[in-house]
């Protein structure tokens, strides 16, 4: 039985169903609070990556004082790191209440999405305090205009600069390239063609790869002097990407824009990112014929994001068989505590030690250590990726935890009805009606297929 | 709801066909005894994620053009001498007495079949897939260790073990295996687990992973016996102390540990993964940290299985080698021929096995990499055919299909 729209659209395109904040009530309704304010940011602020990496800066010079055994430098070193730390662990808390407290759902779900497309793993490289930024700066206001912007946005912010190993990269013929003998680096330029715009299955060969990491050369990013254009560490002359010769003859950081903003429109990448939309949404293998209706949305728009939505939410396959996805751990542990009820505050001063216990450890026991994916691709989608002996243990351990922190004198079968309505059959009532305590039968609730799909 | 795909019912119907009972059977009603596996002898996969580079690893210090390719990483650290023509980095030292024993080798200039689009996440795919280029990634995605289970008599849940949180695709398939992590607990009262079981009855996924965490977490004495009892809205202190221990990642040395444990059980083929290898740049630096990974692995491994090991071989795999020039950043960007690492009491180790194809401008694949000479496909099927006893015909098709295992390189013992 497929349950009904508000119950789907809160599951599957949102963070779950909520004692204190209604389902939408229709498609409209939804991409209308997508098209309006983000009020949810500007309610539940977290700073911005430029902020985070100025105390980048700052515990630099620390480390490097630390290093010449200054005096002092190793005691401010540790005091500097504990408070990066707390400010992460406060990110991390911030970044549960918004989906858990918003209307705006699918908003909450997309910023995911994106964040993940555009994977930038939050270790080494001094991005671990730093990423949280990356996302609030690159990928959140941008998921709802053109998906060139978003690209560019993305893939030339500082921490993907620096992650992906562009900021090493140099032109071998360069000035700096031959003074210093230093040159190329492949790294992002492979990934923002087989990650970010076409797919592996795309239409580019390792020649496009080596001729796009020669355009590349040149932008320029670090912690202390921040972003700039080095042209005397560009690549000289043409290169061909794709079939088009870009950068006539002199290095600039427009012929990276410009090839940016025709990957973004290239069909591959339309087919790549409704590949993508379906198969995070709805199925694992999602039907082609949906994939194929919202490429083309995709297309016809030149990559406007806000009608590739809409195709897909006014597609009847996106709302056909429920069930079919696992909500990965960070989902599940959100919608657990909206349907728990948990209101902001009693999260926004939850103590660094608790946070660690309640939130960032589970993640890791999930497999879904917090903005910490394994490569630059992200997390996987497949139901079994997931739903693993040790993963599913995690989960039933931390729902335990989760209904004796906040499920209060709720009666299990009640709970059973907010957290999943009709999503919710009668054996799952009556089982969970059966549980030693209520804090089991909560806990029960939370573990069942039922909530763990969507 | 409609949870089933007929993807994940079929392959729920498969497995339990494999395991001989019903599909509704449990190991709750119907304890499994387990006899013991039909063979002595063990097998360790490890995955190396990000591509290793073998060429550092197992450096060519005899090949005049190695200096020339890499002017800094030739020099970077130490090296130890293997056999007057390969060295070995000098980060693997705590290895370097397996090698004096015959109990470590590597074979050199080896890749899978994938080639030329050089994705960490294709290559993967393919590597654990143990497929062709015929085949095409992604078309296949069960894991030659499990197809090799299915070849095999007197499997059972326990025979194979995937290990730590990462999905071993590698073992993925119709014949049942254990996955878990060695952080991973369980505490639920056995009301609780029933009713559990209650709800995972309809879910083929949620079942197969309830039924072994319930049965894991008790078997390895991860599960308190308290449960939350009064449902007072506290957490018992052994919940607590628990979820602290969860907070611990495993390392390599933990999974290894873990791994041992098992196979001085009732398992016989076991995997997990080391990251990190992706070492773009300042790879001299770089690489330290996974090849200490390793290191720690093979040496626990070796200790915890005390005489086991004797009659155990490891091999260890990565998706593919890395450029043979480095690149402008000290590091090398993706490639294709690379190394593999054999190491166990069953190896016959203190051997570079393998063709070495010269790194000549004019020998490298595609003027950038390493020619791959071998399949690691083979050296993997020569060992589970001396280790299992496999045919060459059903290793050339069922477990890796259209491979050509070629000559017997006599890798164990």
């Amino acid at each position: 039985m497929t349950p009904s729209f508000q119950t789907m659209a809160a599951i599957r395109y949102g963070y779950g169903l909520s004692p204190l904040v209604p389902p939408p009530q229709s498609v409209g309704a939804m991409l209308g609070l997508l098209a309006g304010e983000d009020t949810t940011a500007h309610n539940y602020p977290i700073m911005s990556f430029t902020q985070r990496a100025e105390e980048e800066v700052a515990m630099g010079f620390l480390r490097r004082a630390r290093r010449k055994n200054e005096e002092g430098a190793a005691d401010s070193l540790k005091i500097a790191n504990r408070a990066a730390a707390k400010e992460l662990m406060r990110e991390l808390r911030v970044s549960m209440i918004r989906p858990i407290v918003s209307q705006d759902g699918f908003r909450e779900r997309l910023l995911r999405f994106w964040a993940d497309h555009f994977s930038v793993a939050a270790k080494g490289k001094g991005l671990r305090f730093v990423t949280t930024g990356y996302i609030e700066d690159a990928i959140r206001p941008n998921i709802t205009g053109q998906f060139s912007t978003l690209l560019r946005e993305a893939v030339t912010h500082p921490a993907m600069l620096v992650f992906l190993d562009q900021v090493q990269s140099i032109g071998p013929n360069s000035n700096v390239g031959k003074k210093t003998g230093r040159g190329l680096n492949e790294n992002l330029a492979r990934e923002i063609l087989e990650l970010h715009t076409l797919g592996v299955g795309g239409a580019y060969g390792q020649t496009d790869v080596r001729e796009f990491a020669e355009l590349l050369t040149g932008i320029y990013y670090n912690f202390r002097k921040g972003f700039s254009y080095r042209k005397q560490a560009a690549e000289p002359g043409a290169e061909t990407v794709l079939g088009k010769s870009y950068s006539g003859n002199k290095g600039r950081l427009e012929d990276i824009y410009a090839v940016l903003d025709d990957l973004a429109v290239h069909p591959d990448t339309a087919r790549h990112i409704a590949q993508k939309l379906a198969v995070h949404f709805v199925a694992d293998r999602p039907d082609p014929e949906l994939v194929t209706h919202v490429a083309a949305a995709f297309s016809a728009s030149q990559g406007d994001l806000m009608a590739t939505y809409a195709a897909l939410l006014e597609h009847p396959l996106a709302w056909q068989s429920a069930g079919e996805k696992a909500k990965q751990p960070f989902d599940f542990l959100v919608s657990s505590m909206r349907a728990l009820g948990v209101r902001d505050h009693m999260l926004t001063d939850l103590p660094f030690g608790k946070s660690r216990l309640y939130f960032s450890a589970p993640l890791q026991v999930m497999g879904q250590p917090w903005l910490q994916p394994g490569g630059p691709d992200g997390w996987p989608e497949p139901v079994e990726d997931w739903i693993t002996p040790q993963g599913l243990a995690a989960r039933i351990q931390w729902a335990l935890v989760a209904a004796g922190l906040w499920g209060g004198d709720t009666n299990p079968r009640d709970f059973a009805q907010t957290a999943l309505a009709d999503a919710a059959d009668d054996e799952l009532r009556r089982l969970v009606g059966f549980a030693e305590s209520r804090v089991e039968g909560i806990a029960l609730v939370l573990a069942s297929p039922e909530f763990n799909r969507r | 709801m409609q949870h089933l795909s007929n993807q994940s019912r079929r392959r729920f119907l498969l497995r339990s066909a494999a395991l001989g009972c019903s599909a509704a059977a449990s190991p709750f009603v119907t304890p499994m005894t387990f006899a013991a596996a039909p063979w002595d002898t063990r097998l360790v996969v490890i995955i190396l994620r990000g591509g290793m580079d073998g060429l550092d690893v197992v450096r060519p210090v005899g090949d005049d053009d190695y200096g020339f390719h890499r002017p800094t990483l030739s020099e970077a650290g130490s090296a130890l001498d293997l056999d007057g023509y390969f060295s070995l980095n000098g980060h693997l030292s705590a290895l370097h007495p397996l090698w004096q024993q015959g109990e470590l080798g590597f074979a050199h200039a080896v890749s899978t079949p994938y080639r030329n689009k050089r994705s960490h996440f294709d290559g993967q795919d393919m590597l654990e897939a143990g497929t062709g280029m015929d085949v095409g990634v992604g078309a296949i995605r069960d894991g030659w260790l499990n197809r090799m289970l299915a070849k095999v008599p007197g499997v059972t849940a326990r025979t194979a073990f995937a290990v730590g949180r990462e999905d071993m695709i590698v073992l993925n398939g119709d014949v049942p295996v254990s996955s878990w992590s060695p952080n991973a607990r369980l505490d639920l009262s056995p009301q609780g687990q029933r009713l559990l079981e209650g709800l995972y009855h309809d879910d083929p996924v949620f079942q197969e992973a309830g039924n072994t965490a319930t049965e894991l977490a008790e078997m390895l004495d991860m599960s308190s016996d308290s449960g939350v009892g009064d449902g007072d809205g506290a957490m018992s202190n052994e919940m607590m102390a628990s979820m602290r221990s969860a907070g611990k990642s495993a390392r390599a040395k933990a999974l290894a540990r873990f791994t041992a444990e098992r196979l001085n059980e009732e398992t016989r083929i076991a995997a997990f993964s080391i990251g990190g290898w992706d070492t773009h740049r300042s790879q001299a630096n770089g690489i330290k940290r996974s090849l200490g990974e390793l290191a720690d692995a093979i040496v626990t491994l070796r200790e915890v299985l005390g005489a086991n090991w004797g009659k155990t071989a490891v091999v260890a795999m990565t998706e593919f080698g890395r450029t043979v020039r480095e690149n402008g950043t000290g590091g090398t960007d993706h490639g294709t021929g690379g190394a593999m690492v054999l190491a166990g009491g069953a190896v016959r180790g203190g051997k570079v096995y393998g063709k070495w194809p010269g790194l000549a401008d004019g020998n490298l694949y595609q003027d950038r990499d390493l020619m791959p000479t071998g399949d690691v496909r083979a050296y993997a099927a020569h060992a589970m055919r001396g280790l299992f006893g496999l045919e060459n015909s059903v290793l050339e098709s069922a477990i890796f299909p259209g491979l050509d295992m070629g000559d017997d390189p006599r890798i164990l013992l």
